[in-house]
């Protein structure tokens, strides 16, 4: 393969509230090429948004990236500061957001929230427009759209909208929080549709942020399992999906009810643990069947078990693959 | 004693009709425009209204209102009516350059505080909140004084007064647009700061601007009127409806009622038009939130 196009490394963000450090990511590493959609699935508060923002050094605060790298494209993004980081947002790296309610700003016409990026990147006012009738026909409405205000556009024609507006500076990595949950299935599979089609025609990659199992398993190239702030496995969808090694991702996706089968989805016990006060060693220890006294007492390493499929576990830490 | 009667004649204007009633909030909206915009159709039209100069003698002292002087005349003679319409240019300029350079302060201020927060925005904050614990009024006039009688320092105290009343609201509303999600988005896309806050922020605050803009405007109408009647305004002759309420005053136990009556009656008709146009809007804006 060639160059990945995005690179995580050590990716470390804490959010530093008055209660406590809540360790929201630790140590995430990542690698896409281009072309590549790769999902980040986890439960709620398992850091994979926290991530997903990190990507573009937008935390909020009081989150603060305590360490790590993200390189896109071969530029740290991490490192960029003022006006060279607005700039590498939108034209480097991009991202979409979950509600498209709420996303566009409703006093204004939609055409003009995408000419607006454009322009802030320096194109010039001529081309700007041309690139909004492009986009708008690309993310699959009609040119006329550009003139609607938020309000007259539908959920679905509001987040094609918002992926107009993401890709407008052809990013390579784009970051997509959920950009389906607020949707009907039916606008699901169509914005799914879209976003499999601009990473196939431009090469962008882009960072799938889900809770939903299903949809990452019928799209993703590749997956990232969250738990408790950290990645605890990451490799190909038929991988990770068809063969899992952590007991997290066994469990999560036995916790998937399934229509084929005659199984009962079985929920996992116990609940994730307060990032203020992550349990020691591994954090999946306290709820995992198969947890050892190392597991207690150590933090297992993220090691690559067959190629390009990497798990965080002491079964299979040193290289030994067993069930 | 105007401001109670400006209160009670928006509080009446505003019962008339009851809340019920869909057009409520224009209709004030439209009552205080025609009251405002005929005073200031007063003010530039001045020398059309009136065939006498407010600053001479126009006939006997102490006339009663009549065909050839509608107000009356004053101690001096001067003719009542023109003193009241080109006494509506300068509570007109003096309420507008107040406001506008209360709103040239409040409103960046308010925007910059909101949007990054942190020890600036605190420190502000302070500042603010001890100028508006000050009786709006009484700190006018210690301005006034400090600065010294004319129109533009006069001004000037009004503005400082209602810089905090600009300032609280504008920030008020950027911290919770700041939490919205286009808001974030924009930053998402490299989309610049200043124009984050000018151009995706500032326009959802005009509505609430305007509000406070007219009720401000109201209060602003009364405190010139208070501190010309102190003579801490415009220096006579020019014409000044305070200032001729405070001369007036002294001849009221002799029957000359007009003398008071009338500028009086302006200045509550004046401040009743922006406070109608400030209750219709929030009224508008309270309807469309619902």
């Amino acid at each position: 393969m060639s160059k990945p196009i995005l690179i995580v490394e050590d990716l470390t963000v804490y959010y530093y509230t008055l209660k406590g450090i809540v360790r929201a990511v630790e140590e995430a590493s990542l690698k896409a090429y281009s072309s590549d959609l790769v999902a980040l699935v986890g439960e709620s508060g398992s850091g994979k948004s926290t991530l997903g923002y990190a990507l573009l050094n937008l935390v909020p605060p009081p989150g603060r990236i305590v360490k790590g790298r993200v390189i896109v494209n071969g530029v740290d993004v991490l490192s960029l500061r003022g006006d060279e980081l607005r700039k590498a947002r939108g034209s480097l790296i991009s991202m979409v957001f979950q509600d498209p309610f709420t996303t566009l700003d409703p006093v204004r016409r939609v055409g003009d929230q995408i000419l607006e990026v454009l322009l802030e990147h320096g194109v010039p006012l001529e081309e700007a427009r041309e690139r909004v009738v492009e986009v708008i026909r690309a993310v699959g409405l009609p040119e006329r759209m550009a003139r609607a205000y938020p309000h007259q556009l539908s959920g679905g024609q509001r987040q094609r909208i918002s992926i107009a507006a993401a890709i407008a500076l052809k990013p390579r990595v784009l970051v997509a929080d959920e950009p389906t949950t607020a949707l009907d299935v039916i606008v699901q599979k169509q914005i799914m549709d879209l976003l499999d089609d601009v990473r196939k025609t431009t090469g962008m990659a882009i960072i799938l942020i889900t809770h939903d199992i299903a949809l990452a398993a019928e799209r993703a190239t590749k997956i990232a399992v969250m738990y408790a702030g950290k990645i605890v496995e990451y490799g190909p969808k038929d991988k990770v999906i068809g063969d899992p090694l952590h007991p997290y991702t066994k469990a999560l996706l036995k916790s998937v009810p399934d229509i084929e089968s005659r199984e009962w989805p079985r929920p996992i016990p116990g609940t994730p643990p307060d990032l203020r006060k992550p349990p020691s060693g591994c954090r999946f220890h306290p709820r995992c069947p198969l947890a050892m006294d190392i597991c207690k007492r150590k933090s297992p390493n993220i090691v690559e078990v067959e190629p390009h499929h990497y798990v965080s576990c002491w079964l299979y830490e040193g290289g030994e693959a067993s069930g | 004693m105007v401001e109670i009667l400006s209160k009670a004649l928006t509080r009446i204007l505003s019962t008339i009709i009851p809340s019920r009633v869909s057009g409520r909030g224009r209709a004030l909206v439209y009552a205080g425009l025609a009251i405002v915009l005929a005073i200031v159709f007063m003010a530039i039209a001045a020398p059309l209204l009136t065939p006498y100069d407010p600053t001479r003698r126009a006939g006997r002292s102490f006339q009663p209102p009549s065909w050839e002087h509608p107000f009356g005349t004053n101690n001096l003679g001067y003719d009542m009516w023109a003193r009241t319409v080109y006494g509506a240019r300068t509570v007109l300029i003096v309420v507008f350059l107040s406001i506008v350079l209360s709103m040239a302060m409040g409103v960046p201020l308010g925007l910059f505080s909101g949007y990054y927060g942190g020890r600036i925005d605190r420190a502000l904050s302070m500042l603010m909140d001890a100028i508006y614990a000050f009786p709006s009024l009484v700190l006018a006039i210690s301005l006034a004084v400090a600065l010294g009688p004319s129109l533009f320092n006069a001004a000037i105290a009004i503005a400082v007064v209602y810089v905090p009343t600009y300032f609280r609201m504008v920030r008020g509303q950027v911290l919770s647009i700041k939490e919205e999600l286009f808001v974030e988005v924009a930053r998402a896309l490299g989309i610049p700061t200043s124009r984050i806050i000018f151009r995706h922020i500032l326009p959802h605050l005009i509505p609430t601007i305007m509000v406070v803009f007219s009720l401000s405007a109201a209060d602003a109408v009364l405190t010139e009127a208070a501190l010309s009647y102190l003579g801490l305004s415009v220096q006579p002759p020019t014409p000044d409806w305070g200032y001729d309420l405070y001369k007036g005053k002294g001849f009221v136990l002799s029957g000359y009622w007009w003398l008071i009556f009338f500028p009086g009656l302006m200045i509550t008709l004046l401040a009743t038009g922006f406070a109608l146009i400030g209750e219709g809007l929030s009224e508008q804006i309270r309807r469309e939130r619902l």
